[in-house]
C-alpha cells in the first residue's frame, strides 16, 4: 500500500454552547496517502470544514481539539506548541481557503503575499524569493507572472486569486495540501481549470484533501472518498467503489439527488428533512430521523464504522445486512 | 455636524466593523472621490495648507518678532504699520499669530499622532491577543475614557505643570483610548479574516501578521481619528493656554492670546477677535476634512 502521509485517528473537536457542549467533528478519522486525492464531502453543517480546520489547527475558540491525533509523516501535530507548529506550517502542511475574494489580503501586493511564506521559514534570500514566487505563478498558469506580482488582489479576478492562493499554499513545497471548497466560488470553466492544477500537484506527489459539497468535483477529482454526516464519516470508499456501489443511504441520496442531463427526470429526488441541530440529535443513528431504511435498533443506538468490503466502510446495520446477503 | 467623544469613537468603531473586507475601490480612488465630490472638504484641506505654511515661513511673513515689545504703541488698533494692530506690551498681533499658529498646529498633530501610534499599537495587541492583554488595556482605556477628557486634561496638567511638552503628554494620555478601541473593534473582525488565516497558516507569526496584515487594513479609519482628533487637541490646548495652564508667555499660542487679551475686550477687541477667528477657521477646517474623509471611506455610503 502507498505510503501514508497524513493520518488522522479518532479527531473529535468540541464547541461549548448556551445549550450545551456540540461535537461538530465526532471520531473522525482519515488518512491521506502521498499523491493521491482524499475528498470529503456532505451537506452544509455536516462538518467537512471544521475537520479541515482542525487538522491544520485553525479551530476558532471557544472551539477545541478535545481528542484523537493528527500525524503528519509520523510526527504528532496536535498538542504542538504554536512556534513549532508555525515551523511545519506552510513548508509541511498548508490549506486553500473557499473565498478566493477576501483571502488575499486587499492592501498588499499578491506577490509579496506569496512571498511572505518562503522569508517567514527561512528557505530563500529576498531576491530568490521573487525568483520563486515566479516560478510558481508560471506553475499554476498566471499570465504574465512579472507583471501580475506587483498586482493588488482587487486588480485580479476570482480564478486569478485562486490561483495565488494556490500558489501561496504550495510556494514552500507542502507535502500535503488542504484545499476547502477550493473551486465553489468559481464559474465551471476556471473551475475546470483549477481542479487541473490540482491533480497536477497530486501527480507531482503531494497528498491532497479536498472538502466539497459538489459531488461532481469529487467524482473527477478523487481517488478516495470519505462521506460526513452530522460530524461522523458515515462511508468511506475508493472513489470508484463508491460511486459504483454506494452503500449508506445518506450516500444514495446523495448521489440520487444530483441533477444529470439528458436522464429526463421529471421531479430532482431530494433527501427528505434537514440536517439535524447539532443540539438536538437522535439517541441512535444521526440518519435515523432522514432514513427509509431506518428500523428500531437504528433509533436506539448509533451504529459501528463497519469495513464491509476491502476498503469499503459503512456506518449501517440494514446497509450491513444487504451488503452481506448479496 | 461633528461627533463628539465616545459617540464620535462608536461611529468609527461601527465604520470600522463594515469595513474595507473585499473592498472593490482603493484608497486612492476614494480620495480622488472626496475631492470631486465634497468642495468643502478640499477647501477646508487648502486652509489647513495655507496655515501650516503661514507658520512655517512666519519670519519671513512679517517683520516683528513674537517677543517685540514696543511700549509706545501698546494697544494701537489694526494700521498699516501693525496690520492686525498690536496688544497691551506693543507687540504685533500678526506676528503673534503666526508665530501662534506653530505651537497651535503642533499642538493639534503631535499628540494626535502620538496617540495614534500608541492606541493603534495598544488596540491591536488587546484585539489580536485577547485574554488579559485585552482586559488589561481595554480596562485602562474605560477608565480614561470615564473621566470627562477636560477635567482629565486639567488635572494631569495641573499635576505636571504648564510647557508645551507636557501639552503633548497630556493629550496623548487622554485621546489614546479613542483611537485604541475603534482599532481593537478592527482587529477583532480582521484577526479571523480568511487572509489572516492564510497568512497564520502559511507559518507567518502573530507579531508579523499584526504589522503587515492587520495594521495596514485600519489606516483608512485612522486616517479619519487623526483628522478628528487634531482639532480637538488644538481647541483643548486653547483652552489650557487660556486657563493659564498650558503654553506660559511671553511664547505665543492662540489660546493664550485671547485670554491675555481678554482683559481689553472692550477697548482693544481684536486682541481676542483675531486669535479666536483662528482658532474657529482651523477647527471647522479640519472637523470638515476628518467628515469628508470619514464619508467616502465609509463603506455604507458607498455610491454605485
Amino acid at each position: 500500500m502507498e505510503e501514508t502521509i497524513l493520518e488522522v485517528s479518532r479527531l473529535t473537536v468540541t464547541i461549548p454552547t448556551d445549550r450545551g457542549e456540540i461535537l461538530p467533528v465526532n471520531d473522525v478519522s482519515l488518512r491521506i496517502p502521498a499523491g493521491k486525492i482524499v475528498g470529503i464531502v456532505g451537506e452544509s453543517g455536516c462538518g467537512k470544514s471544521m475537520t479541515a480546520r482542525a487538522v491544520i489547527g485553525l479551530i476558532r475558540p471557544p472551539g477545541r481539539v478535545a481528542g484523537g491525533s493528527v500525524r503528519l509523516g509520523g510526527r504528532e501535530l496536535t498538542g504542538l506548541l504554536p512556534k513549532e507548529r508555525r515551523r511545519l506550517m506552510g513548508s509541511e502542511i498548508s490549506m486553500v481557503f473557499q473565498e478566493p475574494m477576501s483571502s488575499l489580503n486587499p492592501v498588499m501586493k499578491v506577490g509579496r503575499q506569496v512571498e511572505e511564506a518562503l522569508l517567514q521559514h527561512g528557505v530563500c534570500s529576498r531576491k530568490e524569493a521573487r525568483e520563486r514566487v515566479l516560478e510558481m505563478f508560471r506553475a499554476v498558469e498566471i499570465p504574465e507572472p512579472e507583471v501580475r506580482y506587483d498586482s493588488y488582489p482587487h486588480q485580479l479576478s476570482g480564478g486569478l486569486r485562486q490561483r495565488v492562493m494556490i500558489a501561496m499554499a504550495m510556494v514552500c513545497r507542502p507535502r500535503v495540501l488542504i484545499a476547502d471548497e477550493p473551486t465553489t466560488a468559481l464559474d465551471v470553466t476556471v473551475e475546470a481549470q483549477i481542479l487541473r492544477l490540482l491533480r497536477e500537484l497530486r501527480d507531482r506527489g503531494t497528498g491532497l484533501l479536498v472538502i466539497s459539497h459538489n459531488l461532481g468535483v469529487i467524482a473527477q477529482l478523487c481517488d478516495w472518498v470519505y462521506v460526513m454526516y452530522a460530524g461522523r464519516i458515515v462511508e468511506s470508499a475508493s472513489a470508484e467503489e463508491l460511486f459504483e456501489r454506494p452503500l449508506h443511504p445518506y450516500t444514495r441520496g446523495l448521489f440520487r439527488s444530483v441533477l444529470s442531463v439528458g436522464e429526463g427526470a421529471e421531479t430532482l429526488e431530494t433527501i427528505p428533512g434537514v440536517v439535524p441541530s447539532l443540539h438536538h440529535l437522535p439517541e441512535g443513528c444521526s440518519f435515523s430521523l432522514r432514513c427509509s431504511r431506518c428500523e428500531t435498533r437504528c433509533e436506539k443506538e448509533m451504529p459501528e464504522l463497519r469495513e464491509l468490503a476491502p476498503g469499503h466502510a459503512v456506518r449501517c446495520r440494514p446497509a450491513e445486512r444487504e451488503a452481506l446477503h448479496e | 455636524m461633528p461627533l463628539s467623544g465616545r459617540k464620535k469613537t462608536d461611529a468609527l468603531a461601527s465604520l470600522a466593523l463594515q469595513s474595507q473586507l473585499g473592498e472593490e475601490i482603493r484608497f486612492r480612488d476614494r480620495l480622488r472621490r472626496l475631492a470631486r465630490e465634497n468642495k468643502t472638504a478640499v477647501v477646508s484641506a487648502a486652509l489647513i495648507l495655507v496655515m501650516a505654511l503661514a507658520a512655517v515661513f512666519a519670519p519671513l511673513l512679517t517683520p516683528y518678532g513674537e517677543k517685540d515689545m514696543d511700549l509706545l504703541n501698546r494697544l494701537s488698533p489694526p494700521s498699516a504699520a501693525h496690520l492686525l494692530g498690536t496688544d497691551e506690551g506693543g507687540r504685533d498681533v500678526l506676528a503673534r499669530l503666526l508665530y501662534g499658529a506653530r505651537i497651535s498646529l503642533l499642538v493639534g498633530v503631535v499628540p494626535a499622532l502620538l496617540s495614534l501610534l500608541l492606541g493603534a499599537l495598544l488596540g491591536v495587541i488587546a484585539g489580536y491577543r485577547g485574554g488579559w492583554a485585552d482586559a488589561l488595556i481595554m480596562r485602562a482605556a474605560d477608565i480614561t475614557l470615564a473621566f470627562p477628557s477636560m477635567l482629565l486634561t486639567m488635572v494631569v496638567m495641573y499635576a505636571l505643570g504648564g510647557g508645551i511638552g507636557n501639552v503633548f503628554l497630556t493629550l496623548t494620555l487622554v485621546n489614546w483610548a479613542n483611537v485604541a478601541r475603534v482599532v481593537r473593534a478592527q482587529t477583532l473582525q480582521l484577526k479571523n479574516s480568511e487572509f489572516a488565516e492564510s497568512a497564520r497558516i502559511t507559518g507567518v507569526p502573530s507579531r508579523v501578521i499584526m504589522r503587515r496584515h492587520i495594521l495596514p487594513n485600519c489606516l483608512p479609519t485612522l486616517l479619519v481619528l487623526f483628522t478628528l482628533n487634531i482639532p480637538a487637541s488644538i481647541l483643548t490646548e486653547s483652552s489650557l493656554s487660556f486657563l493659564g495652564l498650558g503654553v506660559q508667555p511671553p511664547y505665543a499660542s492662540w489660546g493664550l492670546m485671547i485670554n491675555t487679551g481678554r482683559q481689553y475686550l472692550f477697548n482693544a477687541p481684536w486682541l481676542c477677535f483675531v486669535p479666536g477667528a483662528a482658532i474657529m477657521l482651523i477647527v471647522l477646517a479640519f472637523n470638515f476634512l476628518g467628515n469628508g474623509l470619514m464619508d467616502v471611506l465609509d463603506p455604507r455610503q458607498q455610491k454605485s
